[in-house]
């Protein structure tokens, strides 16, 4: 066994239903599809035998949740589109790499726990990603959640969590991040075809972000995290998380081929399907001096330090 | 036709603890009990409610949560298995809902007109909220009257809390108009607790009373003050300075229940009557309800 684990391939999807449900009714949406199909291709022609999501839309309060029922089946609808209709599924996880991946977070001193519940209710993103990249569940599958109030240190802890339960089992991962770029949406209903990204400041950090993407700088967004959500994250969070856990999961490194397949507005927001695969060498012209970080120590106890 | 009216507003929060810990059939997992101080406070407010004429419960829940507009569930009939996303420990709820269409359609036209961005939810195979199955099993678990959902736009996240409150108030102001055009007896309840920072663990058995207690002390000091003002009847208060108190405690009206209620029942001068205080997995709860009619009034707690 070697002592990296073997990442195939890490994808960044957008979590919105329509290039699942409506990819006829706005172009854009139809190259997203476009984009979605040509990742399942690549996943089929690989040798993966894992697909790893992060979900932003699967929020978590009580440590960090990961899916572990080997057949979950039952019909999502989406709180806002649920006008577009109904993602009935049945997929299949890894409840072996589940409960890996949720000891190896124990022991990298994150709260963590399986779920493995009858209509538990998977999440839209993870939903969309898993019917379109893995539609006859031809590898399986596990989720992890995305905690409401995790900032950096955990996430990237949660991320070297993963690592290690892929490197304990030595699979093959396809690692999938479901976020979207920018995530301000119009907030009265569109005609679809009057879709487009929000505003002209949300669009252009959306590219900066995919230059980088596009040059294998993984590392280099995830330094950048906190700027992002400054810029262009509504502040649903406190964190814009996603970054931080991919590249913490996939290396922590540039050495990465990156592809944008496609860039496109859903409802407002930045939506784009970003191929990275693993590469020699890489670029990049930032150090930050962040800790790296390898155990989670959890709250430091500033409110009991001093008087309130 | 007589003007319709709201016969009782009710602070109704929806930690599922709560259901977990009654047994109720329908919930799967099984419980030893703890959170009694909000349980038997909901189960007085459970009592006075069978006492009084209603047609149905309208309820706002944060857990519908709506980024484009304010939204109204729009079929009859909702059976289905609710698993909290949260907690699927505690809550797989079996449920079984009536929706007065109805009046969900009349509130959406009336906010509509006033220029609220709406739609209706015609999916069959929705999931109802947990918010809205916890608050409504505790203040009627016989499920005998029909409700209403509404989802809470997030306004807070995309603008700021006072857009927050303000919109609220405007939705309020708009169901109270189609209340009143209906001839109905209308129940409001806002679904949610006071201050919101949760413990990220959760004790090996979850209804282990001797490791609940709220998350800090300013979290309960700003409830206190909340359920002070509430007590006083300075309902215009507490919304004005919710903003701040939001901004201080993630309180969970950010969703807008309580100002939405507020605004509809014309920010009651009165006081609450109060049921009962306490904290689920840190987090800061009170029950609390408004009743128009001073002749059934009480002082509770
Ligand atoms: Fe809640």
């Amino acid at each position: 066994m070697s002592e990296e684990p073997e990442i195939v391939l890490g994808l960044y999807v957008p979590p919105h239903p329509h290039p699942l449900l409506a990819p006829e009714q706005n172009e854009g949406w139809g190259r997203l599809r476009d984009a979605f199909d040509t990742c399942r291709q690549r996943i089929e022609e690989s040798d993966a035998d894992l697909m790893l999501i992060y979900s932003t839309t699967w929020p978590s309060i009580v440590g960090h949740q990961i899916q572990a029922h080997p057949k979950p089946v039952f019909t999502h609808v989406d709180d806002d589109f649920h006008f577009l209709g109904s993602m009935p599924y049945e997929f299949h996880m890894d409840a072996e790499y589940a409960e890996c991946y949720r000891e190896a977070c124990e022991a990298r001193g994150l709260h963590a726990r399986t779920v493995a519940y009858d209509g538990f209710p998977i999440d839209t993103g993870s939903v969309v990603a898993l019917k379109l990249l893995n539609p006859d569940n031809r590898i399986p599958a596990c989720i992890v959640s995305s905690n409401v109030y995790s900032n950096r240190a955990e996430q990237i802890v949660l991320g070297k969590a993963a690592r290690d339960a892929m490197l304990k089992l030595g699979k093959k991962v396809v690692v999938v991040v479901v976020a979207s770029l920018s995530n301000r949406m119009f907030t009265e209903h569109i005609d679809p075809s009057d879709d487009r990204i929000h505003s002209a400041k949300d669009d252009e950090w959306n590219r900066k972000i995919l230059e980088f993407f596009d040059n294998g700088r993984l590392e280099d967004i995830s330094q950048l995290s906190r700027d992002i959500q400054g810029q262009i994250r509504v502040s649903k969070v406190v964190a814009y998380k996603p970054a931080w856990w991919m590249a913490a999961t996939m290396g922590q490194h540039n050495n990465y081929d990156g592809e944008v397949l496609a860039y496109e507005a859903l409802h407002g927001a930045g939506g784009a399907v970003i191929q990275l695969t693993p590469a020699k060498g890489g670029v990049g012209d930032k150090e930050f001096d962040e800790d790296d970080v390898e155990y989670y120590h959890g709250d430091r106890s500033v409110l009991d330090k001093g008087m309130i | 036709m007589a003007k319709g009216e709201i016969v009782l507003g009710c602070l109704a929060p929806h930690p599922p603890h709560v259901v977990y810990a009654e047994n109720p059939e329908q919930n799967e997992p099984f419980s030893e009990g703890g959170w009694e101080a909000l349980r038997w406070g909901y189960h007085s407010l459970a009592r006075k409610l069978k006492g009084i004429d209603y047609d149905c419960i309208v309820v706002l829940t944060p857990h519908w949560q709506t980024y484009v507009g304010t939204h109204f569930l729009g079929l009859e009939r909702f059976q289905n298995i609710s698993v909290d996303p949260i907690f699927p420990n505690l809550f797989r709820f079996n449920h079984d809902i009536t929706v007065d269409v109805e009046m969900a359609e009349a509130m959406h036209d009336a906010a509509a007109e006033a220029g609220i961005i709406t739609k209706m939810m015609r999916n069959p195979d929705f999931r109802v909220d947990y918010g809205t199955i916890v608050s409504c099993h505790m203040l009627n678990s016989s499920w005998n009257k029909p409700i209403v959902t509404i989802s809470s736009n997030r306004s807070t996240s995309y603008y700021s809390n006072e857009v927050m409150n303000a919109q609220a108030a405007a939705l309020g102001e708009a169901v109270m108009k189609a209340i009143e055009a209906s001839g109905k007896k209308v129940v409001l309840v806002a679904s949610h607790s006071l201050s919101h920072r949760h413990f990220v663990t959760e004790a090996p058995l979850p209804e282990d009373m001797s490791r609940e207690h709220i998350y800090n002390h300013s979290q309960y000091v700003w409830d206190m003050k909340l359920v002070q003002m509430m007590r006083e009847g300075k309902m215009r208060e507490v919304i004005d300075i919710l903003p701040e108190m939001i901004e201080q405690t993630m309180a969970e009206a950010e969703g807008g229940g309580l100002s939405w209620m507020m605004a509809a029942m014309g920010y009651p001068d009165y006081p609450a009557e109060i049921y009962g205080y306490q904290s689920v997995i840190g987090t800061g709860n009170a029950i609390a309800a408004w009743d128009p009619n001073e002749a059934t009034r009480q002082l509770v707690l």
